[in-house]
């Protein structure tokens, strides 16, 4: 079994707000990340998959697909983007960081058709990142 | 949904590596320069990861707030641009970086009640690094 990463970068902006709460609940619990102006992140994504080495190609997967699902399914949507008004899992999710990584493997999992995912991290910044197995 | 929060912190501390039951001569080859009498410094960087399912009113396993509270007073205060030999935690034990994962573990896994312990990781300098789950295996 040999596990490949590959690593990529969107910028894109968000706030945190549960309509069920109060207005006092939500500063409290979300504080700055509250503001419903929004803030932007550069976010780094790292997509582990795993296999065993195809002998013809020695590949695990075809980098060239990789790349291709993941600007497809998650570049295209979120860089760039205001993650609460336009990418419609996060009309009704929080999007944290552990939302955004539980979403992007939701997105890949089922694209990617020659290898498995192993793992979903995201960077919000350099010093904090959530790890995401697929876990339920 | 089940997921892994790591956040990066940095302190500087300074240390001699140094053990009372070996000869002078034992610790002059085991410890090299970091057996230097004065002592030396780094700049430590700290990784704690917890998981736990995500709450689905917050979006959250935990809320950082009350990781940074935690770790700011009871783990950069007590370390943080400190002699880590004067520091209790250690009482005889060698302050080491392996000894400094499993003190910092424990102290989290004391009193950190937020969201489940997975590990914990020091960068001692770029070029090296420990990690302590409690004796588990640690998942890549």
């Amino acid at each position: 079994m040999v596990y490949l990463t590959r690593k990529a970068e969107f910028a894109a902006s968000h706030y945190y707000h549960n309509p069920e709460f109060t207005p006092e609940e939500n500063r409290r619990i979300f504080g700055k990340c509250n503001n419903p102006n929004g803030h932007g992140h550069n976010y780094t994504l790292e997509v582990t998959v795993k296999g065993e080495v195809d002998p013809r190609s020695g590949f695990v997967v075809d980098l060239k697909h990789l790349k291709e699902v993941l600007n497809r399914e998650v570049l295209d949507a979120m860089d760039h983007r205001f993650l609460n008004k336009e990418v419609p899992e996060f009309f009704t999710r929080i999007p944290t960081t552990e939302n955004l990584a539980i979403s992007i493997w939701q997105r890949l999992a089922p694209k990617l058709t020659t290898a498995h995912l192993h793992r979903v991290r995201v960077y919000e910044t350099p010093d904090l990142f959530v790890d995401f197995y697929g876990e339920a | 949904m089940k997921a892994h929060l790591t956040r990066r912190y940095m302190f500087s501390a300074s240390h001699r590596l140094h053990s009372d039951a070996m000869s002078d001569a034992e610790n002059a080859t085991t410890y090299g320069k970091c057996n230097n009498p004065y002592g030396h410094g780094h700049n430590y960087a700290l990784e704690i990861t917890v998981s736990g399912p995500v709450d689905e009113s917050t979006g959250m396993v935990c809320n950082l707030t009350d990781l940074d509270t935690f770790v700011e007073k009871e783990i950069l205060d007590r370390f943080h641009l400190q002699n880590l030999n004067t520091v209790p935690e250690f009482g005889q034990a060698v302050p080491t970086t392996e000894n400094l994962s499993t003190s910092i573990y424990d102290i989290l896994q004391r009193g950190f009640t937020h969201a489940h312990l997975e590990k914990v990781r020091i960068e001692e300098t770029m070029m090296n690094s420990f990690e302590y789950a409690g004796g588990n295996e640690i998942r890549k």
